[in-house]
């Protein structure tokens, strides 16, 4: 306790008199600001996700047109798309980098990275992460990884193309196709380097929380942004190494002559000198990591629109106790989950069975947290700012792609559907566009703490619509390819007969993703733009109770310019009957609030109850009037 | 007064801006009606292929929504200058366009479930296949009411409960009765469908195997991007393999000192006697492929170094099939379903389901793996010698020592 508060001492002296030079470098690039860093997570986020949506869009054409060519995509891609069709391999290398774009760099550093790095600090009272310094290996770390990702693009054999779950054998024996060359070393290398800037991140993130929360800041009165990224940074610590222990098998099986993941194996009449290894071993490792991902990826989505649905329906989160079990019940389900990506893989189906029951049990906590969000809305008092579309969208993605998840948790059903369309539709409708939807609603919300200005509206709107309609539009048909039997990571549809019928329903979810990436040029432009010429903020533009909005405007490094607010209750009091305001945020104490206290804010705390107690009598009229 | 000077400004601008551009396109609408009038056989084919075309349209619907923006603006802001309230209510706006999506999307859906839905597989051809029909039917029925109500409500509260400066939210941060009524009802209903989906699921993988209805053995390989199918001939046992066995001429690298090998036949397609139970043991020569047959409701992956069984049983002879889906070019098939390269979208071989007597001349006239050249190589007589059941058992052991000394030798 004595050494959290000596930091605290040395941050508030610095904060004060601390006004040394900084310069571009110490400030924009090697910053060591929670707020900077969250910015640069962001930024590079949005890039990440613009190129993985333009890797969609150019497989999405050729599924949609494939039998015509494209001259335009020869002079863009080469070789890799020569008299304009783009070749079987770079499509397998295009869907490959697209989700391993999207599910890593997207949706775990450009969500969790952003947000858990700009609210932990603000919304817990902390004057910087815990280790500021590791925060920003976290992000360098984070942009190598990017880096050599992209560069896989600019060799002679192409990027990795073994699917985001790279498979062995496929993916290790370089003769199996050209991806599995020197692409698939960077794949690997990259993901190293991104695995250890998210454990640096998840460990800042989890001491900070636990250590450095504000006076009065206990457990039960953070809001549950932060419970979201709390759990979604121990499941991140539990779970990463894992998969670098993969990893590195899989180095060593193919750059050193091991057999961890290879035995019995001929290309061709060329018999591989592997014995002993088992190619199931892989998955069963990944998917130790792979499962808790997309929780990894889905939890701060969720965490975010439980904030921004509580502050603009105006009403406390309905069940916040209840929300906070259910996220603690799907961290510690998803590790013993992973066993159901895996069903039909040759895995003994004795654990299948068993992976089936535990699979369905996560589906509880998450049906609870939906029935939260519904009984939130239920006679609120709803302003639809763009941050709150998007979160109502989250619900609607969380909802529709979770009860197919049902479907694909039956292992049993799961025979059938298995690596069809059905598990492309649900996973982009659950955790595709359910988390990006988060992420954008959390864009929207904060972006007047991270920017001191405000987005516009209206552009923000028409972003909202298109988007919105148009992932239903490409997504939901796909559910029926799948359950026609269409496997998944096809080139095309012509060699099947019974494909041929869904080549119309293929130009037409094209011609919708195409909307949906077109939607998105609204968001940027008015992302960059408001940045430099957007309104400036108001110092709390939503009327939100939590502590970030009580910084102020202009970024001051150490947050708050003299002392740390102290936080008194819940950030949940909207709409509070007695009180005159439709919020009372965290750092208003009870005493000026006495004709709204309910017996229940006091915690059992006699002497607050008998002062209230006391006041009640002496202003009754007050009270009748609450 | 300068600001409403700047407001009338600005609407008579945004006011000339857009009878500038609809003139302008009225215009340019005319002259291509005189042009097409004209000159009726340009041909847009190359127009539409290029890339400048697309960025052009795009930028005009940029232009057009920016303009649209404009006038929005123009409009409230003079609202605002004359003192009425702000222009447009979009809480308003939005709570109407939630409802109306429901109501679309209702539609949409119900269209998707009778159009689409009617697009899919035929009823499955296969006895476990039925119960999984059975099961997802049941799923389908549970998650398509809770899909439904969960959305009404979602969209329904959202419209009503849209933002009124009049009024102010209750205030009703929990009930434990209904938080547990929400927590139990749906581990009931999973609990249920946990139950079926289990009990299936050992009823699929876990079967007791009738002796007076032994099943069919048919081994599947898998490569890249094919499939090798070995039928076990007479004796009904598929033989012994060797990776390390593998050459040209014995691409499968089956073990021929097992003779339970001798007579396994090779078919180019996987013919099945209607009824009869299949035991299928599915292998792999190089990478993960998984072998996928979705009118029978079977899949499992192909694993190199590891033999994967499913057993099922036929119900339906594709001549059947093909009345029921009314296409007399019906054919049952199988594909790849696991990613395994470039050309994974083209791995299938046909199916036929026929009756047992079919199935017998069918099989007749099948040719076995072993070979001429094979027997050389084995040192086995040229001369096809007629396995005798009798050494079975006996030849059985020794082959097994064989096979590992041959793998020491390799």
């Amino acid at each position: 306790m004595s050494t959290i508060a000596l930091h605290d001492e040395h941050n508030h002296d610095h904060a004060d008199h601390g006004h040394h030079k900084e310069t571009l470098i110490s400030k924009y690039i090697f910053s060591m600001d929670h707020k900077m860093i969250a910015k640069q997570f962001l930024i590079t986020g949005i890039i990440m996700a613009v190129i993985a949506m333009g890797l969609s869009i150019l497989f999405r054409i050729q599924l949609a047109w494939p039998d015509q060519n494209f001259p335009f995509l020869e002079t863009f891609l080469g070789k890799w798309a020569e008299g304009g069709r783009i070749k079987p391999d770079f499509y397998l290398a295009l869907v490959t980098i697209h989700g391993t774009i999207m599910v890593f760099f997207v949706l775990t550093a450009g969500l969790s990275g952003t947000f858990s790095n700009l609210l932990i600090p603000l919304q817990v009272g902390a004057r910087d992460m815990a280790s500021p310094f590791l925060n920003m290996l976290s992000y360098w770390f984070f942009f190598m990884a990017c880096v050599i990702m992209m560069s896989s693009f600019f060799i002679q054999t192409g990027p990795a193309s073994g699917g985001w779950t790279v498979y062995p054998p496929l993916s290790v024996v370089a003769k199996a196709m050209p991806g599995s060359g020197l692409g698939m070393t960077l794949w690997l290398i990259s993901m190293v380097l991104f695995v250890a800037s998210s454990l640096m991140g998840g460990i800042n993130y989890v001491s900070t929380i636990l250590n450095m929360r504000t006076k009065g800041m206990d457990l039960w009165k953070m809001p549950l942004t932060i419970w979201a990224f709390f759990l979604t940074a121990i499941l991140g610590i539990l779970s990463f190494p894992v998969l670098v222990a993969g990893v590195v098998l899989m180095v060593f099986d193919r750059s050193f002559g091991t057999s961890f993941y290879l035995s019995d194996i001929v290309m061709g009449t060329d018999i591989l000198p592997n014995e002993g290894g088992s190619p199931i071993l892989w998955q069963h490792l990944f998917w130790f990591l792979g499962h808790p991902e997309v929780y990894i990826v889905i939890m701060p989505a969720l965490g975010i629109s439980s904030e921004v649905i509580s502050v603009n329906a105006r009403k406390p989160i309905f069940g916040y106790h209840a929300m906070v079990y259910s996220l603690i019940g799907i961290t510690v389900l998803s590790f013993i989950v992973w066993g159901h990506h895996m069903f039909v893989t040759g895995m003994n189906p004795l654990l299948g069975g068993v992976f089936m029951i535990t699979t369905l049990i996560i589906a509880v906590p998450s049906a609870v947290k939906t029935f939260n969000y519904l009984a939130t809305l239920w006679r609120g008092n709803i302003r639809f700012t763009p941050a709150m579309l998007f979160a109502i969208g989250l619900v609607s993605f969380f909802i529709s792609g979770g009860l197919t998840g049902i479907f694909l948790g039956n292992a049993s059903l799961d025979i059938n559907l298995h690596d069809t369309y059905f598990v492309v539709a649900h996973f982009h409708l659950v955790m595709g566009s359910a988390a990006i939807f988060g992420m954008l609603a959390g864009v929207y919300h904060w972006f007047p703490r991270m920017f001191g200005r405000m987005m516009n509206a209206k552009l923000g709107y028409l972003h909202f619509w298109l988007t919105f309609i148009a992932a239903y539009l490409v997504f939901f048909p796909l559910h029926f390819l799948g359950l026609d039997g269409v496997p998944r990571r096809y080139y095309a549809f012509t060699e099947f007969e019974f494909m041929k019928k869904w080549l119309t329903v293929n130009v037409f979810v094209t011609w919708a993703a195409i909307m949906a990436a077109l939607a998105q040029v609204a968001f940027l432009f008015n992302f960059f733009y408001s940045i430099f010429k957007g309104k400036v903020a108001p110092q709390n533009p939503w009327e939100s109770n939590t502590l970030e909005w009580t910084a102020p405007v202009e970024h001051l490094h150490g947050n708050w310019p003299g002392e740390i607010p102290t936080v008194y209750r819940w950030p949940y009091d909207y709409s509070k009957p007695g009180h005159d305001a439709d919020f009372i945020p965290q750092t208003v104490p009870f005493s000026q609030t006495m004709s709204s206290n309910l017996p229940h804010d006091f915690e059992g705390n006699e002497e607050a109850e008998k002062i209230q107690q006391e006041w009640e009598l002496a202003n009754p009229v007050t009270e009748n009037k609450g | 007064m300068s600001l409403r000077k700047f407001i009338t400004n600005k609407t008579t601008a945004a006011l000339a801006v857009l009878t500038t551009v609809f003139a302008n396109t009225s215009v340019f609408a005319q002259d291509a009606a005189a042009g097409a009038a004209a000159a009726p056989k340009v041909d847009m084919g190359e127009v539409y292929k290029s890339v400048i075309f697309y960025i052009l349209v795009f930028l005009a619907v940029c232009l057009f929504i920016a303009i649209i923006g404009k006038a929005i603006k123009v409009y409230e802001l003079s609202r605002e200058a004359q003192g009425k309230p702000v222009g447009i209510n979009w809480n308003r706006v939005h709570a109407s366009l939630f409802a109306l999506f429901l109501v679309i999307g209702l539609y949409g859906v119900y269209w998707e479930y009778t159009v689409h839905g009617s697009m899919l597989l035929p009823d499955a051809a296969s006895e476990h296949g039925k119960k999984i029909d059975r099961m997802f039917n049941l799923t389908l029925i549970i998650t398509t009411i809770v899909f439904v109500v969960t959305h009404i409500l979602l969209f329904g509260f959202s419209y009503i409960y849209k933002y009124s400066a009049k009024r102010k939210a209750y205030y009703y941060p929990h009930n434990n009765t209904i938080e547990k009524i929400w927590t139990i009802v749906p581990a009931l209903v999973l609990t249920v469908l946990v139950l079926m989906g289990f009990l299936t699921w050992r009823s699929i993988f876990f079967k007791v195997e009738d002796p007076n209805n032994k099943p069919l053995q048919i081994e599947v390989t898998s490569e890249q991007f094919k499939w090798s199918i070995r039928y076990p001939g007479a004796d009904g046992i598929v033989g012994n393999k060797n990776y390390k066995l593998t050459t040209a001429t014995n691409t499968l690298g089956i073990d021929f000192k097992d003779v339970n090998s001798r007579d396994d036949e090779m078919a180019d397609e996987m013919v099945l006697p209607v009824g009869k139970p299949v035991k299928l043991i599915l292998t792999s020569k190089d990478v993960i492929h998984s072998f996928y047959m979705p009118h029978f409701r079977v899949q499992l992956n192909t694993v190199p170094g590891m033999r994967t069984i499913f057993e099922f049983t036929p119900t339906k002879t594709t001549a059947e099939m093909q009345q029921e889906t009314n296409d007399p070019n019906f054919n049952y098939l199988f594909l790849c379903a696991k990613i395994c390269g470039s050309g994974h979208y083209n791995m299938q071989k046909v199916v036929r389901v026929v009756s047992e007597a079919e199935y017998k001349t069918w099989i007749a006239e099948q040719k076995t793996y072993l070979n001429d050249d094979l027997r050389k190589q084995f040192n086995l007589p040229v001369a096809p010698a007629p396995v005798k059941s009798e050494a079975d058992s006996a030849a059985k052991d020794s082959s097994a020592v064989k096979t590992n000394q041959m793998a020491l030798n390799k």
